[in-house]
């Protein structure tokens, strides 16, 4: 178990920087989950605490050592790979004890640790088959078993569900998180779902562009994104933005709505703002707040909920209302959203504007 | 679109069997009748032979004749006992064909591997020499081995055919469809550089080791010019050219009976190394997961 901290780590491929100066910590124990769009860098700031690549700039440290020059053997980490990363001639039992056996580990303690891990991860069964024989999900877990016999300070997933179907996806997160809540190692997992970070994280790091937007717990990330962009990716269906200008008081969005602007942002907000708006906060009628009138073009019926895609002047918005309310395309229906449940940012830079405090 | 397709497979064309199968049972005679002149010579004595027209029925002279091969050769050329000239052949063979997987499979684990200077440049050295055969270079390899005083001995045999840019070149493109994850989670499980060749690679390339090694077995064994060159005295001779040595002048000095069963016992290893090697064959085609 161990503290995983960045100071002013960068990484640059050639002239191009891809990971921005980033500061982190990821507190011993902890579940972090460091999720952001395809290209955004996350594996590679993952990558680089396994040492798999070298930070260009900056300090990082596991357990309080400085492991920038040290071996990924050495780190005292363990990676489970997207595409599990077996390898194929060799059966699960030997699979799992391979870095202990190059370690020299006696040979009763590794029977010892495999079985033990075989038994956690229900692979028992399977410990003399080859990786070939087994499903997506048993690989997987074959390799999270490879991880958990190392007895590491830290595991490291990266993207470890994305080869999986649905279904399987699903069940493997909870086990995951099953798993964590006994094992309690530090952990950090990679991954583009933003329901995988949701459900998993103690703490999530989103990731855009390089840099790390916001980190914090994930309903509060939910509930206060830092940035439009932190906005749109947390949350699904993500967040509806309409462009607004500024008149007084009183943010235009167009389509003769005008949404009064909080007191707190009314002496710093600028002249054009990117108004935010969760599905899920558009309630069907009018019962309170400003009014939408939406033109629904189609509807996603979930069974629970449904997805009402409609338009709003030229804008197209989502909606999340009851599964039983089923408005016919073309209809024109009236929603409200409530004045604390709008969003407010900068056209400009993306940033949330808040009131001081 | 499959399922008619199969369904014209299983047609029953009584014609276009018979037509389909007369061209493929001329094809067989073809290919095979010369293996037969030569198997039903080797068991007949030579005034049989030179009888016209020969029979071509087995004779009962074979176990005279690959006893006498065998032990002294044919009388009239070359007198070296074939006994000698297969275990050259087999030395060779086997030799140059470890030989090559050894170097090409360590030379290719290099060039992917491991990041080095002017490695792109080396990678196309070794490349560049695909367009030079072994007759290209004979004359200056020639004159190395005579300054290395290797003419007429097993090294000198051996050594000069032992480089592979095919080999290399065919390993390399196999090691590339190794997965990269596969080589981090072995730096991760604490694995260097030789273990993991060692430990993985080698046991990955298995079906491929074996299909070279039938490939280049064969190679080795049917060498011709090299070995004229290079071997002067009869103990070193190979089979190949044991048999060229045995055949001396005209028709009625060779003794083609005897030269008949050398070829049949030169044929023979590369043939039940090819039998015995299938499976392994099959195997690195049906084997595509890594």
């Amino acid at each position: 178990m161990a503290e995983i901290s960045l100071r002013g780590v960068t990484k640059k491929f050639g002239d191009n920087e891809v990971i921005h100066s980033t500061d982190a910590t990821i507190a011993d124990g902890e579940f972090v989950v460091i999720v952001g769009p395809s290209g955004c860098g996350k594996s590679t700031v993952l990558r680089m605490i396994a040492g798999l690549e070298t930070a260009t700039t900056g300090e990082i440290r596991i357990g309080g050592k400085r492991v920038n020059e040290v071996e990924p053997k050495d780190r005292n980490i363990a990676m489970v790979f997207q595409n599990y990363a077996l390898y194929p001639h060799m059966t699960v039992y030997e699979n799992m004890s391979y870095g202990l056996r190059i370690r020299r580990i006696a040979p009763e303690d590794i029977r010892r640790r495999v079985e033990h891990a075989a038994g956690i991860l229900e692979l028992a069964p399977y410990l003399k088959r080859k990786p070939r024989e087994l499903s997506g999900g048993q690989r997987q877990r074959v390799a999270m078993g490879r991880a958990i016999v190392r007895e590491p300070a830290a595991f490291l997933f990266d993207e470890p569900l994305s080869n999986l179907d649905a279904k399987l996806r699903v069940q493997m997160r909870l086990e995951i998180q099953k798993l964590h809540r006994e094992l309690r190692t530090t952990s950090v997992y990679v991954t583009h779902d933003q329901v995988e970070a949701m459900t998993l994280a103690d703490r999530m790091f989103v990731i855009n562009a390089g840099t790390i937007e916001q980190a914090g717990a994930p309903i509060q990330v939910y509930d206060d994104p830092a940035t439009q962009f932190v906005a749109g990716f947390i949350g699904s269906p993500a967040m509806n933005f309409l462009a607004g200008k500024r008149e007084g008081d009183l943010v235009d969005v167009g389509a003769g709505v005008k949404l009064p602007l909080p007191e707190g942002l009314r002496a710093s907000a600028p002249q054009s703002l990117t108004v935010g708006i969760r599905p899920e906060h558009l309630a069907l009628g009018k019962p309170a707040g400003t009014e939408f009138r939406l033109k629904v073009e189609t509807i996603e019926a979930l069974g629970a909920d449904s997805l009402v895609h409609a338009l709003f002047g030229g804008t197209a918005l989502v909606a999340r209302i009851d599964g039983h309310v089923t408005p016919a395309a073309g209809e024109v229906l009236s929603f409200s959203v409530q004045p604390r449940q709008l969003y407010f940012f900068d056209a400009a830079s993306g940033k949330r504007l808040r009131a001081p405090a | 679109m499959k399922d008619s397709t199969t369904a014209l497979m299983v047609e029953n064309r009584p014609v276009a069997d018979f037509i389909a199968h007369a061209i493929l049972i001329l094809g067989v005679i073809v290919v095979a009748f010369p293996l037969w002149v030569t198997f039903v010579a080797s068991t007949r004595t030579f005034d049989e032979i030179v009888n016209v027209p020969m029979a071509l029925t087995p004779g009962t002279h074979l176990l005279d004749n690959y006893a006498q091969a065998l032990s002294h050769g044919s009388e009239k050329g070359s007198s070296a006992p074939v006994a000698t000239m297969l275990f050259n052949s087999f030395v060779v063979a086997v030799s140059v064909a470890i030989g090559k997987i050894v170097i090409s499979i360590l030379s290719a684990f290099a060039i992917v591997y491991f990041r080095f200077r002017l490695r792109q440049f080396f990678f196309w050295m070794i490349f560049i020499t695909l367009m030079l055969p072994v007759e290209v270079r004979i004359i200056p390899t020639y004159q190395v081995a005579s300054s290395l005083h290797i003419l007429d001995s097993y090294p000198g045999l051996v050594l000069p055919l032992i480089a592979s840019a095919t080999a290399t070149f065919l390993f390399r493109q196999f090691f590339l469809t190794i997965p990269d994850e596969l080589v981090e989670a072995a730096r991760i499980d604490g694995a260097g550089p030789m273990r993991f060749f060692f430990d993985v690679v080698l046991p990955l390339s298995r079906t491929h080791i074996a299909a070279l090694f039938v490939i280049l077995f064969i190679y080795g064994w049917n060498q011709y010019l090299w070995p004229l060159l290079i071997t002067s005295s009869e103990s070193m001779y190979t089979i190949v050219i044991g048999i060229k040595r045995m055949i001396a002048g005209g028709d009625a000095t060779n003794e083609w009976n005897i030269i008949m069963a050398t070829a049949m016992l030169a044929l023979l290893p590369p043939a039940l190394v090819v039998v015995f090697m299938q499976k392994w064959f099959v195997k690195g085609l049906v084997e595509t997961e890594k």
